[in-house]
């Protein structure tokens, strides 16, 4: 029988790490592009665009979806020792576990994608995060279009 | 050690804290006149005296009357009692400790029930607590015991006592000696603070089980209640696992590849069934607790999920899109003979069967609105118990007479969310929310304790 004990003080210390000195750094990069790292995760937000947008329960990649993809794997050659996970989202309007699979066959269309454009599925590893995880806060159309998403992270 | 060895050790454990003694105060047990039919629609209360149970000594005096406020509080909230208000009572405690009450008296106040009770402390430290019932309109003795515990276990011994109530004057089990394992919410609602925690039914004995450093969803319990599974993001990695409420010790649930999620037991608590994520594709599997093997029962391209076994563990019943959208589907337990259950408009999720086998409860979603609802195995009398803007998620009490769910609504300023917990009579009456100190999601109702 395999054993996890949870180190929670461990998690503790690199959630407030993480969260901590955010707001210093916006301020400290405003204006200032040649301050991104190149192969950072700024520079696919900043210079290549980090995330693709899904329709109403659909898992299909749209025309622009597929043009930040392709923007996306071009990066991800010219940066080969980069590893990412995408990370699949739906929008509130959904049960928890439901939204959990389909946040998994989201992230899983990306990954098809890149990989069909060349990028090792090595590289790319998937998780879901149903909609637990909204990056718009809010119940209208104009925020849950913006919530149905996959999202590249650099790991 | 074994699984089982170890449950089986902790049930011993508990009834050994707790000792029942039955029919201590029982002389002549009359046949019932007095009975409740809680299979109709709306009933209206029944009028109940409880008196305090107020011992003789200082300390057994506070404790007695504690414990009748605890089982008038119960009894008030299933909805089908209306205890009185004690200051009309004209017969005391003491007066009621032996012999018959004055029936009169209590007829006049528009009671139809009547119970007395007695705490003591013994020279071991241990309290001893004992009650009658008395079916007010016919003059007679109806029911009586008497408990001994651990003065500790008063709220315990309160909510078995109004269980034995509730089931002498409906003929149901009770569920008031249970708790309720749910996901405590705190934050924005982008960065979603989500902690296990626990509390008995009644909101009381409230305590966090995670700290809330990691993202935790749908907790369940176990038939043996000690123990829960649930799904954490524990290391960024998405997985059930098993958590021992004595021990407060987390195991991770099998070996799987992808996400696993949406976890329960079966009904003997042996295995528990789950859905894994894979590759785009959501099939559902089980975990053997003690050989820890792995079986698949769907293999189907789309998204099968929300497992959940009958009773008798013969079935689970699921949700699935396989036929396009998202439906509810039962299947034998090994996976064998899938047929579709729900035809309704809109999307069905969530089912979970009724400990009594005779309903499965569901979240079904139309348009712009969610609703709890209930359906038939074979698929008729589908009903709808509570409709809004968004809820989800529904438990049965133990005796399949209540189901918790959660409402989740948008805060005043739209920026955040304001979740809580409901509960509701199968007859879609008395609809209440549940208290708990932060907001909350995902509750799960806990077997009777054993």
């Amino acid at each position: 029988m395999r054993m996890k004990f949870l180190a929670l003080a461990a998690v503790a210390l690199l959630a407030a790490c993480e969260t901590a000195p955010k707001d210093a750094n916006t301020g400290a990069a405003t204006g200032t592009q040649s301050s991104i790292r190149p192969g950072s995760q700024e520079d696919l937000a900043v210079n290549v665009g980090d995330r693709v947008f899904f329709g109403l329960d659909r898992i299909d990649l749209s025309p622009e979806a597929r043009a930040t993809l392709d923007r996306q794997a071009t990066w991800l050659q010219t940066y080969g020792s980069v590893t990412v996970t995408i990370e699949g989202h739906a929008d509130e309007r959904g049960t928890r576990e439901y939204n959990l699979a389909l946040g998994e066959r989201r992230a899983n269309s990306v990954k098809n994608y890149l990989a069909a454009k060349g990028i090792s599925p090595n590289r790319v590893k998937v998780v879901s995060y149903g909609k637990e995880k909204p990056a718009v806060v809010g119940s209208t159309e104009a925020a849950w279009s913006q919530n149905r998403r996959g999202v590249t992270v650099v790991d | 050690m074994t699984t089982k060895t170890r449950l089986l050790l902790k049930f011993a454990g508990l009834t050994g804290a707790l000792f029942l003694s039955l029919g201590v105060a029982a002389p002549q047990e009359a046949r019932a006149e007095l009975r409740i039919d809680i299979t109709r629609g709306v009933v209206e209360p029944l009028p109940i005296a409880i008196t305090s149970f107020a011992g003789s000594g200082g300390r057994d005096a506070q404790l007695g009357a504690d414990i009748s406020k605890v089982i008038s509080a119960d009894l008030e909230r299933s909805g089908l009692f209306r205890p009185l208000d004690p200051r009309g009572f004209l017969q005391t405690p003491d007066q009621l400790r032996s012999g018959d009450p004055r029936y009169q008296d209590w007829k006049a106040l528009g009671a139809q029930a009547l119970v007395a009770g007695n705490t003591t402390t013994g020279g071991d430290g241990r309290m001893k607590v004992d009650f009658r019932l008395w079916d007010v309109a016919a003059g007679q003795y109806m029911h009586g015991l008497s408990y001994t515990a651990s003065p500790q276990e008063w709220r315990r011994i309160a909510h078995i006592v109004a269980d034995a109530i509730y089931k002498r004057l409906t003929g149901e089990d009770g569920y008031f000696d249970t708790r309720v394992v749910y996901v405590a919410e705190s934050g924005p609602a982008n960065v979603r603070k989500k902690q296990l925690a626990i509390m008995d039914q009644d909101s009381e004995n409230h305590q966090f089980l995670t700290d809330g450093q990691t993202l935790v969803l749908t907790p369940r319990f176990s038939p043996t209640t000690q123990e829960i599974t649930y799904m954490s993001y524990f290391n960024k990695k998405p997985r059930v696992y098993l958590f021992n409420i004595d021990t407060g010790r987390q195991e991770v649930l099998g070996d799987f590849p992808g996400m696993t999620f949406a976890p329960r037991f079966s009904p003997d608590g042996n295995r528990v069934v789950m859905s894994m994520a894979r590759n785009g594709n959501t099939d559902i599997y089980t975990l053997d607790l003690r050989t820890r093997r792995q079986t698949q029962l769907t293999d189907s391209p789309g998204i099968d999920t929300g497992p959940s076994y009958s009773p008798d563990g013969q079935k689970i019943v699921f949700e699935s899109d396989r036929g396009g959208t998202q439906q509810l589907y039962i299947m034998g337990a090994d996976g064998s003979g899938v047929k579709r259950l729900s035809f309704g408009e809109g999307r069905y999720g969530t089912p979970v069967w009724s400990p009594r086998g005779d309903l499965i409860a569901f979240t079904r979603q139309r348009g712009s609105s969610f609703a709890i609802g209930v359906i038939r195995p074979d698929g008729t009398g589908e009903r709808i118990l509570s409709e809004g803007y968004h809820v989800e998620g529904p438990t049965w009490a133990p005796n399949g007479r209540v189901i918790m769910f959660f409402k989740d609504l948008p805060s005043g300023d739209g920026r955040g969310r304001n979740a809580k917990l409901y509960s509701i009579d199968i007859t879609g009456a008395n609809e209440r929310r549940v208290s708990t100190p932060l907001d909350a999601s995902d509750p799960a109702w806990s077997p009777l304790i054993p």
